[in-house]
């Protein structure tokens, strides 16, 4: 009984048996953890690693932490997009099926898509806004850095049991929504679903968290002269997805404690009999699900707003009308969500007003979009690689958006429904406009984070890797969805297919090295640092405040808050400076500056988090109530510590910024 | 404490306590969601045993007023805070926390009266979707007292200090906020199920 009561459901038989599994993904997972604790003990890390990064509340570097889990996690969902590819490409007709298991291949396309949204979209944008926002809005640090710390580790913690599911035990295979009743304890009794629900609760109370901080730290740090309506556009966009992750979580938080519910304490909420109700579960989860897609979306919009302006050496056209454009589809996002179910029967008034709601979505879409186009209309147009992306993005983004209006028509969805069709239109916006806004933002925003630039070259072939791969994996789907493949089939019968899976496969080969270029491209970079060093802090002649500090950017950001009168503020000062052939002036004197302590609180208490959700998972029942006393105390213990910012010494800030200067000037 | 209250001038309480009503909105948003799921299953043709004949109407509203009570005696705690009267803060946050543990504890034995009668969690949608959401504000109460006692700790050892005040106002938003959540919660399950 009591051993039950510790170790649970664990036994030796969780270990994987089939070979693809064990040998590659555990040979690649366990070889990477080895290297790094080798290298951290090899080049004697520990400490650094410790007290600079495990601890620190800089918004700075837990961008970059952000960022660094978001491409370790998007390697392993490429690794599995491009063995699911392989397998469609050879299990086509009676005599081949493939090299993987059903059971395998339903677990690698659900991993794909919680790992992709989850794991890659979201540490994305939490990375980019922790980067760039505090130092747009002329802020020191965030509203609250000790939760800004707690919310990473909260999404790494996560991250890190989604790493273990394929190794003990198994992971879900009812989709990446893990729609009722398949994912109920009748038809999923083992715990690949429960890995499901605790990880994204995890990770979900991260992300809520670090809405409620950003939205805070907007409306309350802007620097003086900055009013809402003179903040940068990626401020705005950032604000809006920041509020929806504030309104939306708790939903997708109440939706899985349910299904928990059902799955351990015998409850009915999503089951087919006793009063439960299974559309409700489908309901639920697009009800945070539909906002999701703009959370990932707005901001990205904010960068390519940003970076057309930079780059056509314009103000951006139509600001008002861009705010209000985001405003709109922040709202509207909340009421379509019924578009992913049409076929559920709600009945033609229903399906009607959804449709139609998804469809006047377009219309403020639509307004950004000719907003870029007309801010680079007669621009002086300087075609860098962040603008490159934006290139593709247009073109893309349009094809994904109409795509996606087609499938507003209820009639056409019946027809599309849950094809390959509708695999092709979600990808095409979601990599043509997420992904593609991604890499325009992390090369753009590269050197004020690194102090130095990406190369461009080799920025050139991943552009060009990404958006012809892209092109050659995805454009098969629209009509192999409309011949009738049905998404998530591990094997096809009509052979009629297999010409157009073999091009996506190949495609997929296209993106990988696209991605290897991306690594290339940031090593190279890395070790010709001196060569590609940005000296001025300002490399692509930008227009908001964080191209006014050195590259990289002070851990204090701003020795001065600065004052702002107009948007772009800086760009018109810089004018100014120009025009008297002056440089960036020096303040004359420093003055002390207040900052947060690191905390190690953020670390420990997801790390209990996460033995938590282990233990939940395996019906540990004493490891998950030791894991939460855990955190009670940790919590506890952290509140009676008053002991949390100190002063940096005005004499240490001058050494800094004169460092700066003199490299500025030379 | 005053120079650092002035260096925090850009980002002091307001910004704190605008931060804590957000979470106060978000946690709304989760009462909500169960509300809406409690609704959609509980309705009179749905499956299983009626709650109706089970519940004592006056039982209820005897749990409720000492939810009201333990609240009142918050506010009068958080009075003497702003009398800087460290004592009878904390005693009025003990009165608090006793009101609040009779009314968890007479909702608990609420629970184990209905599973008696064979009304458990398992028996139906609408029966799981009622201790769902009723157990959920439940918890939420337990944690309030949980962070009650934790309070009245730090206001007897670390005085009323800037941090302790800001999070007493904090936890005067939570409770106040469960006190809202109760009456619909009396409202919607037992008023509108007596009926």
């Amino acid at each position: 009984m009591l051993e039950q009561w510790i170790i649970g459901k664990l036994s030796f038989d969780v270990f994987p048996k089939d070979a693809l599994t064990l040998y590659l993904g555990g040979g690649i997972l366990f070889s990477g953890v080895l290297a790094l604790i080798a290298g951290l003990t090899y080049f004697k890390l520990w400490r650094y690693v410790w007290e600079e990064w495990v601890c620190t509340v800089d918004h700075k570097r837990i961008g970059i932490m952000y960022i660094i889990l978001a491409f370790v996690m998007f390697f392993r969902a490429l690794v599995q997009a491009m063995i699911m590819r392989s397998q469609q490409a050879i299990a086509v007709g009676p005599e081949h099926y493939g090299f993987m298991a059903p059971e395998l291949y339903n677990q690698f396309f659900s991993e794909h898509g919680v790992i992709m949204i989850f794991f890659v979209a979201m540490p994305l944008i939490f990375g980019l806004i922790n980067l760039i926002l505090p130092l747009q809005i002329g802020a020191r640090d965030v509203a609250y850095p000790y939760l800004n710390s707690l919310s990473f580790w909260l999404t790494a913690v996560s991250a890190a049991l989604i790493m273990v599911t394929l190794m003990i035990g198994n992971f879900e295979r009812a989709g990446w929504l893990a729609y009722t009743p398949l994912s109920g304890i009748k038809y999923s009794p083992d715990v690949g679903v429960d890995y499901f629900i605790w990880i994204l609760q995890i990770s979900g109370v991260g992300s809520l968290l670090a809405g409620i901080n950003f939205v805070v730290t907007i409306l309350k740090m802007r620097c003086p002269g900055m009013t809402l309506m003179k903040m940068p556009i990626f401020a705005w966009a950032s604000f809006c997805a920041m509020v929806l992750v504030s309104l939306a979580f708790p939903i997708l938080t109440v939706t899985l404690a349910l299904l928990a519910l059902d799955r351990t304490m015998g409850m009915h909420f999503f089951t087919q009999d006793m009063g439960g109700n299974i559309m409700m579960y489908i309901n639920m989860i697009w009800a945070w699900g539909h906002p999701e897609v703009y959370i990932l979306i707005l901001p990205v919009f904010g960068v390519f707003s940003e970076i057309v302006a930079t780059f056509s050496r314009k103000r951006l056209f139509g600001y008002v009308t861009m705010v209000w454009a985001i405003i709109m589809i922040g709202f509207l996002g909340f009421i379509v969500w019924l578009h992913h179910f049409f076929t559920m029967g709600a009945g033609p008034a229903v399906n009607a007003f959804f449709g139609i709601t998804t469809m006047i979505i377009s219309i403020p879409t639509g307004v950004k979009v000719f907003n870029w186009l007309f801010t680079m209309f007669r621009g002086d147009i300087h075609f860098a690689t962040p603008m490159l992306w934006i290139m593709a993005f247009f073109s893309t983004f349009a094809i994904g958006g109409a795509t996606g209006v087609i499938m507003a028509v209820p009639p056409v969805d019946f027809q599309t429904h849950n094809s390959l069709f509708l695999v092709a239109h979600f990808h095409n916006v979601i990599i043509g406009g997420v992904l593609f806004g991604f890499f325009a933002g992390i090369t753009y925003w590269f050197p004020k984070v690194f102090g130095f630039l990406l190369d461009e070259r080799i920025g050139r072939y991943a552009f060009y890797f990404w958006v012809i791969g892209f092109y050659v994996a995805f454009m098969p789907l629209y009509p192999l969805g409309l011949m009738g493949a049905m998404r998530r089939n591990y094997h096809f019968d009509n052979l009629a297919f297999q010409p157009y899976l073999i091009v996506a496969a190949f495609g997929a080969l296209l993106i990988f090295l696209g991605f290897l270029c991306q690594v290339w491209q940031v090593a190279y970079s890395l070790y010709h640092r001196d060569r590609l060093r940005d000296k001025t802090g300002d490399p692509w002649d930008g227009r908001t405040l964080e191209w006014s500090l050195s590259s990289p950017a002070p851990f204090y950001n701003f020795a001065h808050i600065p004052e702002i009168s107009h948007i772009d503020d800086f760009w018109y000062k810089k004018q100014d400076w120009r025009r008297h052939g002056e440089g960036k002036p020096q303040p004359t004197s420093y003055s002390d500056i207040h900052m947060p302590r690191s905390t190690p609180y953020g670390f420990i208490i997801s790390v209990f988090a996460g033995i938590f959700g282990f233990a939940m998972v395996w019906h540990m029942w004493l490891p998950a109530i030791a894991a939460i006393l855990g955190i009670i105390g940790a919590v506890i213990i952290k509140s009676f510590n008053l002991d949390t910012d100190y002063y940096v010494k005005a004499a240490d800030v001058e050494a800094i910024e004169n460092k700066h200067f003199a490299e500025y000037q030379s | 404490m005053s120079t650092e209250t002035q260096a925090h001038a850009h980002h002091g309480d307001a910004a704190d306590i605008l931060g804590f009503w957000l979470y106060i909105m978000t946690d709304c948003i989760l009462f909500g969601s169960l509300f809406a799921a409690y609704l959609v299953l509980h309705t009179p043709e749905s499956y299983g045993p009626a709650l109706k004949p089970l519940i004592d109407l006056g039982y209820v509203l005897g749990e409720t007023m000492f939810l009201l009570l333990s609240n009142f005696a918050f506010g009068l705690a958080m009075i003497a805070s702003y009398r800087e009267q460290k004592r009878l803060v904390a005693l009025m946050l003990m009165l608090a926390a006793a009101f609040g543990l009779v009314f968890l504890v007479m909702e608990v034995k609420e629970f184990i009266h209905l599973v008696h009668l064979g009304y458990t969690w398992q028996v139906s949608g609408a029966a799981s979707a009622f201790f769902t959401l009723v157990g959920t504000h439940g918890l939420h109460v337990a944690i309030g007292l949980l962070w009650i006692a934790v309070m009245i700790g730090q206001v007897l050892y670390m005085g009323l200090n800037q941090a302790v005040t800001r999070r007493l106002t904090y936890l005067g938003l939570f409770w106040n906020f469960l006190d809202i959540v109760w009456i619909f919660v009396f409202t919607v399950v037992y008023l509108y199920g007596a009926l």
